[in-house]
């Protein structure tokens, strides 16, 4: 079960580069999505983040970060974004492994890989918004910008 | 299930009866440097032979851009060219030659339609038409869209292959309510 809505996000450090990290509490005071998922390189993902990649202008509007979270290490997400053009960071759950899928509930052991899942936090670190799709099924970005939608209709 | 948001409007490109006068409503959200399109064209277009009058078909943008570099220029030549009446000349070429989608290349598609090229030229240098794209590219995601191409039928998302979409098409077809009578 992946972690539901109004659970305190749990923090993590991971890495973003060879040599930078990037922390969950650093995105303090705006929303964040939390893009879970298997593999980079395999189709569906491929298409999934090529997907979010485009729709990051409409979730700027809201101010909202978006960070991909695989099991990848650090070069291999460095080559797929480059090759994929991606303006967003894809952090590596990759030593201990998948240890921060596993804490929000989004990991496949049997598998080892963390699976297709999606995650809106608001500006304090809470999830407002949590959907597990099946790990063929690209979910598209409508769930992500109605819950963020939402959060900035609450604020008002 | 996704819904298609906003629905059909005379804001759409479309090809078959107007008025509410098909069967059933096919909408594509495409992006003409897309491979899977490019391969879904002739499907559609041989459905659209197939079903005739019982059918009405349009088309919205959905461009992935930092992935297909000539798909946003495709798509606003193809909005240029509508503001002539020749959307779906342009549509058909586009798909005919998706290896060929360069600025220049764009242009002299333009100017095979009848449209002055040196206008077109200057629409897509001033990204005259980007916000209408722009517009298609959000309703495709607030209406589901996950990639290219994704078929909505009588507005709701077709969840299967190109291959099974004329089969699907009769099923709607024969659960739709008959055609409105136009008012004349």
């Amino acid at each position: 079960m992946v972690l539901s809505p109004g659970t305190k996000a749990p923090d993590f450090t991971l890495k973003k580069s060879p040599d930078q990290t990037l922390s969950l509490s650093e995105l303090r005071g705006q929303p964040v999505v939390l893009v879970f998922y298997p593999a980079d390189w395999s189709p569906v993902c491929g298409d999934e983040l090529a997907l979010f990649n485009e729709v990051l202008p409409e979730f700027a509007r809201y101010g909202a970060q978006v960070v991909g979270i695989s099991v990848d290490g650090v070069w291999c997400h460095e080559a797929y974004a480059k090759s994929r053009n991606l303006d967003f960071p894809l952090l590596a759950d990759f030593e201990p492994k998948g240890e921060v899928s596993r804490k929000y509930g989004a990991y496949r052991a049997q598998d080892g890989f963390s699976e297709r899942a999606l995650f809106v936090l608001d500006g304090e670190g809470v999830i407002r918004w949590s959907y597990l799709s099946e790990v063929g099924t690209n979910p598209g970005a409508d769930g992500v910008l109605a819950a963020l939608e939402e959060g900035a209709a609450q604020k008002v | 299930m996704s819904h298609l948001t906003p629905p059909l409007s005379p804001r759409d490109h479309t090809q078959g009866p107007p008025g509410g006068g098909a069967r059933v409503t096919l909408v594509e959200y495409g992006d003409f440097e897309c491979p899977h399109c490019g391969a879904a064209y002739p499907v559609v277009k041989a459905i659209q032979r197939t079903m005739g009058s019982k059918l009405l078909f349009a088309y919205r943008h959905f461009p992935l851009t930092r992935v297909h570099p000539h798909a946003e220029h495709a798509a606003e030549i193809a909005e240029a060219a509508g503001e002539h009446g020749k959307f779906w000349g342009m549509h058909d070429l586009l798909f005919e030659h998706q290896d060929a989608l360069e600025d220049d290349q764009l242009i002299a598609y333009a100017k095979t339609l009848g449209v002055d090229p040196e206008w077109a030229a200057q629409a897509l240098t001033e990204g005259r038409y980007e916000p209408r794209v722009r517009g298609d590219f959000a309703s495709g995601v607030r209406s589901g869209v996950n990639g290219t191409p994704t078929f909505f039928i009588n507005g709701l998302r077709y969840e299967g292959g190109t291959d099974a979409l004329l089969d699907a098409l009769r099923e709607a077809t024969i659960d739709a309510p008959p055609p409105m009578k136009s008012g004349g």
